[in-house]
C-alpha cells in the first residue's frame, strides 16, 4: 500500500509539475508564435508542431537517451520523465494559451498600447489575465489528459503509480485486482475533475 | 557529447541473426499500419453508433452511450491496453479464457486493436454528437414533419451533414490513431515503438533509431492527413462549411 501512494505521490508530482512548468513555457512560446519577430515565431512553430506530430511514447524515449548525452551523466528515469512531460506538454498548453491570447480582444491590447505601457507589461498586466481566465477550463481538461497520459513512463521504467501497482500485483501475486484497482483510481479521479470542470465552464459562462 | 554515429546501421545485420535492422523497422511500420487502421474501422463504426444514440430523444439510451464514453475517456490508454490484456481473458467462461490465452492467433494484435478501437470510438462519438447538435433543431423538425421516421430523418437529414462538419476533428483523431498505437507495445505488439526500443538496445544507436522511426510516424500522419483533406475537399457542401481554404 505505502507502494501504491508512493508511485501515486510520483504520478501527481510528476502532473503538477508538468502542469506549472508546461503552462509557463507554453505561455513564452504562445507569445513567441504571435510575436512580429519572424525567425522566433517560426521557431516556436515549428517547436509545437513537431512535439504535436510525435507519439508521446516516442518523445519519452527520445529525451531519455538524448539527455544523458548532453549532460554527460545519466539523471534516472523520474526525473528525465519530469523534463520530458515539461517539455512536451509545453507545446499543448502553448496552442491553448494561444487561442486563450487571440480570444481577447484586440482593442484591448491596442488600449494598453495607447496608455503607453511596453510589450511586456501589456501582456502581463492586459492580456494574459484575460487569456487565462478565458482558458481556464481547457487548461484544466487539458491537465487531466496529461495527468493520464503520464502512465506513459512506464516506457522508461519509472515508478508511478501504474508501474508500482504492477509491482505490487506480482509481489502479492494479485496482478489482475492490482490492475483494476489503478484503473478506478484514474477513473474516479479523472471523472470528478472533469465534472468540477463543466460546472466551471457553466461558472465563467454565467459570468461573461 | 561523444556520441558514436553510424548512419550504415540500418542496412547491418543484426546481432546473432540474418535480417537486417531495416527489416525490423519494416515489420514495425506494417503492424503500427496494421493495428491503427483497424481499429479506425472500429472505432469509426461504434463511435458513430455511440455518437448518434447519444442525442436521441430516449433517455436512458442516451445515458447510457454517456455512461460508455466516460469510461472510455477517464482511464489511460495504456493502463486500458494492460485491463485488456491480462484481466480480460480471466474474466471470460473457462473455456473461452482457455482458448483466448493459448490458442488464439495474433493474441496481442486482436487484443491492441480492440483496445485501441474501443478508445477512439468514445472520443469519436463525442465529436459526432458534437456535429450532430451543431445542426440548426429545425433541420431534424423538418426531417420529421415531411414524415421520415426518426432513423430515416438521421439517415437522410441529420447524419450526412453533421458528418460533413466534423471531418476536420476526425482527420486529427485518425492521427492520434497512429499516435497512439505506439502504446501497444507495452503488451507486446511488434509495432514501431517496440521496434525501435529493441533496435536501440540491440545495436547502441539510439539516435539513428529513433530518428528513422519518428520519420516513420511523421510519413504516416502526413498520409493521413493528405487522404482525409482530399476526403474533406470531395465531400464539401458549397456555402455551407467555409470554401475558403
Amino acid at each position: 500500500m505505502t507502494f501504491l501512494w508512493t508511485g501515486f505521490l510520483f504520478s501527481g508530482n510528476l502532473t503538477l509539475i508538468a502542469m506549472t512548468g508546461g503552462v509557463v513555457f507554453g505561455t513564452l512560446l504562445a507569445m513567441g508564435r504571435l510575436s512580429s519577430l519572424g525567425p522566433l515565431a517560426a521557431i516556436a512553430s515549428a517547436y509545437v508542431n513537431l512535439m504535436r506530430s510525435i507519439p508521446l511514447v516516442m518523445v519519452i524515449l527520445w529525451f531519455f537517451l538524448v539527455i544523458p548525452l548532453i549532460t554527460g551523466k545519466p539523471i534516472g528515469a523520474e526525473r528525465s520523465a519530469i523534463v520530458t512531460f515539461t517539455a512536451f506538454e509545453a507545446a499543448y498548453y502553448s496552442e491553448i494559451m494561444r487561442a486563450g491570447i487571440q480570444s481577447v480582444s484586440r482593442g484591448q491590447a491596442m488600449a494598453g498600447y495607447a496608455l503607453g505601457m511596453s510589450y511586456w507589461q501589456n501582456m502581463g498586466l492586459v492580456v494574459l489575465p484575460q487569456a487565462f481566465r478565458n482558458m481556464i477550463p481547457i487548461l484544466l481538461t487539458q491537465t487531466i489528459i496529461l495527468f493520464q497520459d503520464t502512465s506513459l513512463v512506464y516506457a522508461i521504467g519509472a515508478k508511478d503509480l501504474l508501474k508500482a501497482a504492477e509491482i505490487a500485483g506480482k509481489n502479492y501475486n494479485r496482478p489482475m485486482e492490482m490492475y483494476i484497482f489503478v484503473a478506478a483510481i484514474y477513473f474516479v479521479l479523472c471523472f470528478t475533475l472533469s465534472t468540477v470542470v463543466k460546472r466551471l465552464q457553466k461558472k465563467f459562462a454565467v459570468v461573461r | 557529447m561523444n556520441y558514436h554515429w553510424n548512419w550504415g546501421i540500418y542496412l547491418e545485420q543484426i546481432k546473432g541473426g540474418e535480417e537486417t535492422y531495416l527489416s525490423w523497422l519494416v515489420t514495425g511500420l506494417q503492424w503500427t499500419v496494421a493495428v491503427s487502421l483497424c481499429s479506425w474501422v472500429i472505432a469509426l463504426l461504434l463511435g458513430f453508433l455511440v455518437g448518434t444514440l447519444r442525442t436521441t430523444p430516449r433517455r436512458w439510451v442516451a445515458r447510457l452511450c454517456s455512461a460508455y464514453v466516460e469510461l472510455f475517456r477517464n482511464i489511460p490508454l495504456l493502463v486500458q491496453m494492460f485491463l485488456w490484456f491480462f484481466v480480460m481473458p480471466e474474466l471470460l467462461p473457462r473455456n473461452l479464457s482457455l482458448w483466448v490465452k493459448q490458442e488464439m492467433p495474433a493474441k496481442e494484435f486482436v487484443t491492441a486493436t480492440i483496445c485501441l478501437g474501443l478508445f477512439t470510438s468514445a472520443r469519436i462519438a463525442e465529436q459526432v454528437r458534437a456535429g450532430i447538435q451543431s445542426l440548426p433543431r429545425g433541420q431534424s423538425y423538418a426531417g420529421l414533419a415531411m414524415g421520415f421516421t426518426l432513423p430515416q430523418t438521421y439517415r437522410y437529414v441529420l447524419l450526412p451533414m453533421a458528418i460533413r462538419i466534423i471531418i476536420p476533428p476526425l482527420t486529427s483523431e485518425f492521427m492520434n490513431v497512429f499516435k497512439n498505437s505506439s502504446v501497444a507495445f507495452a503488451i507486446g505488439v511488434l509495432e514501431l515503438t517496440f521496434q525501435a526500443r529493441q533496435m536501440q538496445e540491440d545495436s547502441e544507436q539510439g539516435i539513428e533509431t529513433y530518428l528513422a522511426v519518428t520519420l516513420l510516424y511523421f510519413a504516416c500522419a502526413f498520409v493521413t492527413h493528405l487522404g482525409m483533406s482530399w476526403i474533406e475537399r470531395k465531400t464539401r457542401v458549397p456555402g455551407l462549411i467555409s470554401t475558403a481554404k
